[in-house]
């Protein structure tokens, strides 16, 4: 049985070195399997509603380039202090992990921030869930991957402030190493849908 | 060897229940609650079958039937099949497979209590304001809110908690099985019904997102002014129709795997064979899985999806019978020859085959679109359905039941009763569904709550009113038998069937840890092999030593609660009620996240007190 003390010696690979942790690693990434299930349902529902846009503002005169460019970027930086937090737990060095995982929250932040303003300036110009059907799958989409970050802001906070209490365990080490994991997963997502809600939703036109 | 908790909490009545984590005992909560719901939606199809019985009859009348047909569908697929399913899983897998316990006992409960609370929120419709009445499947239009009433809402939001309860707990089974199955047993050596279990926990984990989906898409229509649904707002309704059936499809052989597991276990048993061509049942299970992800359009030949998609969709559905037809040709092949036993498990299996070979039969007939057309939304479709759901799914369901009651209770049922509530049920359902064909041939719509006289279906819907007697009699029966099981002081033994799996070399019912020692496993059919050999019992993977345990959680419970009462703050737009229960889960989970469970330990001395065989 494993122990759960903290100031025992780490294994390497501390995620994985208790029965419990391998469970959680494989857990999770099924897991993640219906979460991509998921998000391709609601992909495939933007994609089916993208052009109805029943008389109000349509993907080509909404969309600002810039502010999603920033979003993205903000993103993208945050995946890749996400995987610096894992190599850091690969050290079993508990300080550089709290860096970067810090890091990752400010980024996150900030996308959240640029994201949540793009939405206030669409509803301004009359873009709103009732406005139309590719109003209602634009905001369910986006705004279920906005939730998923905001989701993943809290729980990376809350394993950071409890790991300061912890330290680096064969229990903690599996929660950092599955929330760097679902980080990316989020990321994955965000570059469809920077793609297919929107750089296919500038050059736009009817498809189908 | 540690320092934590070495003795287990005492908790005992009510609070033990509310807070288990133990597999079994989750078990037993599932098919309790399962029950009911099955009584519940057996209750509904008796009132649609009496305002059936007679042409133009008022008995319940239009508004009542709507409810009455969409409430029986939902309540059984969702709230009793589904449950008694994972009743059966949760009992037997960890047996089979020589584990401790599941991989996620804490989210083994979270799963049960989230489908309990999703249940009872569907439920609570008949008393306010009426219940959802567009169908189990829901099609949009009619299940928008012009066209519905509010009784929808509660079916968006019962079944999305529930949902969401029955995901999570097939990911769990999946990873028991990967994960914590014992030395020597393979993939290739694991009971067909633990293979079926794993099957369908797989097509749950990809086939409940799509749902959850719709279901939001809908809500997001009913409750926040959303227009996916809505024509006049660029809406499209056959969204809904693919999203439906994604999930729908994949679903009756979520439903019906299970029940093929049991058979095949029931069926070697009581033949004394080992079952026919293993490696081609395990075969056929992963293809049937996995075809039945590429077949849901079938359930739209008459959308108007074209001539392509149809004859696609059609090809692809009548190969399902290929890998279905191996299996039944396997099960006869096990009992050829065989010693065989007609206890009343063995009943119910033999009953299944040609049932629902009868029902694979309508299928495919069902499968030719330009056939479709005629008999669509007839009831040749309840017919069929029937067949392979009842006919199929609850003769698998009652054949494992009788099986395993005695390693889930310790009390075996008793056979007399056993069977006659299979003759009753049996005939009953054939008596029912049988002229239901032929209704159907003749034009008579499903989900029409009444018919015109003299037009030659007064004599089928007649009969078919008797036979749902007959299933109401076995019902009563089987009910009747598990009083007098429970009453009964007789204990059951280990292995009442001289059975051929790892569940069977232990106690009846099995302690909290259920193996002393993790067994070692040397072939299929682990404990006959032993047998063979003339050994007692497993030889063990492993010295005696301390159980880990994990410890007993209300958080489960409270996480559900908090979904539950955040369900009618959506409902009726009660924003404060909304944020009250989001938080009371909010907190669960975080208490869950930062406060580790140590659990307890069992300890070498007490394991051997219990006086269980090493
Ligand atoms: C050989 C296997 C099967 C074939 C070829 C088949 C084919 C079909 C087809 C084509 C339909 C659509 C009929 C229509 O709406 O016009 C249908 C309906 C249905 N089938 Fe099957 N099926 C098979 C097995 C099963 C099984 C195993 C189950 C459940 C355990 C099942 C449950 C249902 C249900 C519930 C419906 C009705 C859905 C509704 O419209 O409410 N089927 N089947
Ligand atoms: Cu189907």
């Amino acid at each position: 049985m494993a122990t759960h003390h903290a100031n025992a010696v780490l294994p390497d690979e501390p995620e994985k070195a208790t029965l419990e942790g391998k469970n959680k690693l494989l857990g999770f990434w099924l897991f993640l399997g219906g979460e991509t299930v998921l998000f391709g349902s609601l992909f495939a529902t933007f994609i089916a509603l993208r052009d109805q846009a029943n008389g109000g503002p349509t993907s080509q005169e909404l969309f600002d380039m810039p502010l999603v460019a920033a979003a993205t970027l903000l993103l993208l930086t945050s995946s890749m202090t996400a995987v610096m937090a894992t190599l850091a737990l690969h050290k079993k060095n508990l300080k550089q992990i709290q860096v970067w995982l810090a890091i990752t929250v400010l980024l996150g932040l900030g996308f959240l921030g640029l994201e949540i303003y793009e939405f206030m300036h669409y509803v301004h110009e009359g873009h709103k869930v009732s406005t139309s059907a590719f109003g209602s799958a634009f905001y369910t989409l986006v705004g279920f991957h906005g939730g998923h970050v905001a989701f993943g802001i809290l729980w990376i906070i809350l394993l950071q402030v409890s790991a300061t209490k912890k330290g680096l365990t064969v229990v903690t080490a599996p929660k950092f190493y599955l929330a760097s994991l679902y980080w990316h997963f989020i990321d994955v997502v965000w570059v469809f849908i920077f793609t297919v809600v929107y750089l296919m939703g500038m050059i736009g036109g009817k498809v189908g | 060897m540690s320092a934590h908790a070495s003795h287990a909490p005492n908790r005992s009545g009510l609070w033990d229940w509310l807070t288990t984590v133990d597999h079994k005992k989750i078990a037993i909560l599932y098919l309790i609650a399962g029950g009911i719901f099955f009584l519940a939606g057996g209750f509904e199809a008796l009132l649609i079958r009496l305002q059936l019985m007679y042409p133009e009859s008022s008995m319940v009348g239009a508004k009542t039937f709507n409810e009455l047909i969409t409430m029986h569908g939902t309540t059984m697929i969702f709230l009793a099949a589904m449950p008694i399913i994972f009743a059966l899983m949760n009992a037997v897998v960890p047996l089979q497979i020589g584990a401790r316990d599941v991989a996620f006992p804490f989210v083994n409960s979270l799963g049960f209590w989230l489908f309990f609370f999703g249940g009872v929120l569907l439920n609570t419709s008949w008393f306010l304001g009426g219940a959802p009445d567009a169908g189990w499947t829901s099609y949009t239009t009619l299940a928008l809110n012009q066209f519905s009433g509010h009784g929808v809402d509660f079916y968006v939001l019962g079944l999305q908690i529930a949902g969401i309860g029955t995901l999570i707990g097939g990911i769990n089974f999946l990873v028991t099985i990967i994960n914590m199955r014992a030395p020597g047993m393979t993939f290739m050596r694991m009971p067909m019904f633990t293979w079926s279990a794993f099957v369908t926990s797989g097509l749950i984990l990809f086939a409940f997102p799509a749902i959850t989906v719709g279901l939001v898409l809908l809500m997001f229509d009913r409750l926040f002014g959303g227009n996916f649904f809505n024509p006049d707002a660029g809406g499209n309704v056959v969204i809904w129709e693919h999203l439906f059936w994604i999930f729908g499809h994949p679903e009756v052989y979520i439903l019906i795997l299970p029940a093929f597991g049991v058979i095949s276990e029931v069926v070697s048993t009581f033949a004394r064979k080992r079952l026919f061509g293993y490696s081609s049942m395990v075969f056929a299970t992963a293809l049937i899985g996995f075809l039945g992800f590429m077949v849901w359009a079938h359930h739209m030949f008459t959308t108007g999806l074209g001539a392509i998609a149809n004859t696609l969709f059609g090809l692809a559905t009548m190969l399902i019978a290929v890998p279905t037809g191996i299996k039944i040709f396997n099960w006869l092949l096990t009992m050829w020859g065989g010693q065989i036993r007609f206890t009343t498990a063995n009943l119910w299996a033999v009953g299944f085959i040609p049932t629902f070979t009868i029902g694979g039969m309508t299928g495919v007939m069902l499968a030719i679109p330009p056939a479709d057309y005629q008999y669509h939304d007839s009831y040749f479709v309840v017919a069929h359905f029937h067949y392979v759901i009842v006919g199929g799914l609850v003769f698998g369901l009652f054949s494992g039941l009788y099986y395993w009651w005695p390693k889930m209770f310790g009390k075996m049922l008793n056979e007399t009763l056993g069977k006659w509530n299979f003759w009753t049920f049996f005939i009953g359902f054939h008596l029912t569904f049988f002229p239901q064909h032929f209704l159907g041939l003749m034009g008579m719509p499903r989900r029409v709550f009444t018919y015109l006289k003299d037009q030659n279906l007064d004599m089928g819907n007649m009969i078919s009113t008797i036979g749902a007697f007959g299933m109401t009699i076995g019902t009563i029966l089987f009910v009747v038998n598990v009083f007098v099981a429970a009453s009964s002081s007789k204990r059951a033994p280990a292995d009442p069937w001289d059975g051929r799996t790892l569940e069977w070399s232990i106690p009846s019912p099995p302690p909290e840890y259920n193996f002393a020692q993790t067994p070692l496993v040397r072939g299929l059919d682990a404990f006959w092999i032993e047998k063979v050999a003339g050994n007692k019992g497993m030889t063990p993977a492993e010295p005696l030593g301390d159980i880990h345990m994990p410890s007993p959680s209300f958080l489960p419970f409270l996480m559900s609660l908090g979904l539950f009462i955040a369900g009618y703050g959506f409902m009726y737009h009660n924003y404060v009620v909304v944020v009250i229960g989001m938080l009371v889960t909010f907190a669960c989970m975080f208490t869950r996240s930062v406060k580790d469970d140590p659990g307890y330990h069992i300890h070498e001395d007490e394991i051997e007190d219990k006086g269980v065989k090493a």
